[in-house]
This record gives structure tokens, C-alpha cells and sequence, in this order.
């Protein structure tokens, strides 16, 4: 049976010592939580150059001159946005994995074995971020 | 026993919802991540690929769906990581208030992005 109780001061991060693994798990879901939504808002100001590129006459368009296309071919040739891109999957790989552990442990599947299914979306997360690598640098050189 | 380490009162509507998005998010994050850098490249993004992606009805609805859960997910989890802080009264209310306000201009500014993908209207 699951039980709520009054975290206290569990959100002192001075105490970061004494934190377990399913703190942890909280903590970084937190924090990738923050930097997805932060991305969200990028994202779309970035795909807004969309906007103005959709009235640029079809030739421009076809020969991928308009304003869109050059935005993110300009940004995709700094290798310092490849590299957090690279990031980003981390981040956004650790959240779906460590949300799909928290909706099982919601639906009470794997309560006593919550700390290692922490470990996994860890070993997951560097495992999936590691060999993604070459496809996400892939051009930047 | 479990210790229930949720941001979230359990129970409330909030709460469904978060967990709802979630379950939708997981499948359409790995998928938007999947399409858009092993099928096809990011350095090899134009206006006419993407273009061709959203003048599909089923990819448009997708991708506007995806537009609301994630802003709902997102802006819902950083409103109830602030109330873990110890956000109360007042502040709490800016703090919401200002919340709702950029979450509506970033669906508004999203579905105009996708609108000009579709050939629908930009409204302005």
C-alpha cells in the first residue's frame, strides 16, 4: 500500500548527501524536465522562421535559399550545436525512460525494485546518448 | 512501503493530466527524436521536406498534438516544481497567471509555425 507523507525539508539540496536513488531519480527528472521545457520554447522560435520563409517565391524555396533552411543549416554546421544536441538526448532520453519507471511505480509496478530500475534508466540513457553519438556529429567536420 | 515522492497532489485533475501526457509523450518524444535524426538528418532539414511531412493531415494533427501535450507537460511540471519550492499566495498566483500566458503564446506562435508548413493561415 503506498503511503503519501510530509517531504519536510527533502527539498533542501544541502542535504544532497543523504539523498537516495529515488531522490536522485526525482532530482534529475526535475532538472531535464526544466532544460526539455526551456528547449520547447527555442524550438519553436527557431521553426518560426517558417513563417516568413512560406511567402519566398517557390524558386528560392526549391533551391533551399529561403530563411528556414539557411537557419538551420547555419546552425547545424557549429559543431557547438551538434555537440548540445547530443545533450538534448541525453536529457530527453534519461526523461522518457525515468517517466516510464515513475508511471509504473504510479501504477504500483515495481515499488521494491524502484532504486534499480533508476540505475538501468542511467545505464540506458549513457548507453543510447554513447551510440548516437556518430549519427548526431555526422557532418559537422 | 512505499515513500510518495510526487510533485503532485494525488487525486486532482492535474495530476491525471500530467500522467496522461506522459504516457502520450514518451511514445511521440521518441518518435519525433527517431524520424528527425536517424530517418532523416538534421543538417539535411529543408523548408519543401518539412513541407511534405506536415502537408500530411495525420503528421499536422500528430505534430499539433504533440505541440499541446508537451506545452501542457512541461509548463504543468516547472508550475509544480515552483510550488515545491515553497511558492505560496500572491507570487504563486504571477507566477501561474504568467505561466498560462506564455504557454498560450507558444501553442498560438506553434500552430502558426505548422500552419505555414500545411498552407493553412498565419493569421497575420
Amino acid at each position: 500500500m503506498s503511503q503519501s507523507y510530509n517531504r519536510g525539508l527533502i527539498e533542501d539540496f544541502g542535504r544532497w548527501r543523504e539523498f537516495s536513488a529515488g531522490m536522485w531519480a526525482w532530482i534529475f527528472h526535475k532538472f531535464t524536465g526544466w532544460v526539455l521545457v526551456g528547449y520547447l520554447f527555442t524550438h519553436i522560435a527557431v521553426l518560426s522562421t517558417a513563417i516568413p520563409a512560406a511567402s519566398q517565391d517557390p524558386a528560392t524555396l526549391a533551391a533551399g535559399e529561403d530563411i528556414y533552411t539557411t537557419t538551420i543549416v547555419t546552425l547545424e554546421s557549429l559543431l557547438l550545436v551538434r555537440i548540445l544536441e547530443v545533450g538534448l538526448l541525453a536529457v530527453a532520453v534519461f526523461h522518457i525512460l525515468n517517466g516510464l519507471r515513475l508511471l509504473l511505480v504510479d501504477l504500483g509496478i515495481g515499488l521494491d525494485s524502484q532504486d534499480k530500475s533508476f540505475y538501468a534508466s542511467l545505464i540506458l540513457t549513457g548507453a543510447i546518448t554513447v551510440a548516437s553519438v556518430p549519427t548526431f556529429i555526422a557532418g559537422a567536420f | 512501503m512505499a515513500e510518495h515522492y510526487s510533485s503532485f497532489t494525488k487525486g486532482g485533475r492535474l495530476w491525471l493530466w500530467q500522467r496522461l501526457t506522459a504516457a502520450f509523450l514518451v511514445v511521440v518524444l521518441a518518435f519525433h527524436f527517431f524520424l528527425l535524426h536517424f530517418v532523416y538528418h538534421a543538417d539535411e532539414v529543408t523548408f519543401a521536406l518539412s513541407q511534405s511531412r506536415m502537408e500530411m493531415w495525420t503528421y499536422y494533427s500528430l505534430m499539433i498534438l504533440f505541440l499541446f501535450t508537451a506545452t501542457f507537460h512541461g509548463v504543468n511540471g516547472v508550475y509544480n516544481a515552483l510550488i515545491n519550492q515553497g511558492l505560496t499566495g500572491t507570487k504563486r498566483q504571477i507566477v501561474k497567471w504568467t505561466l498560462i500566458a506564455a504557454s498560450a503564446l507558444l501553442l498560438f506562435q506553434g500552430v502558426r509555425t505548422a500552419n505555414a508548413w500545411a498552407g493553412l493561415p498565419t493569421f497575420f
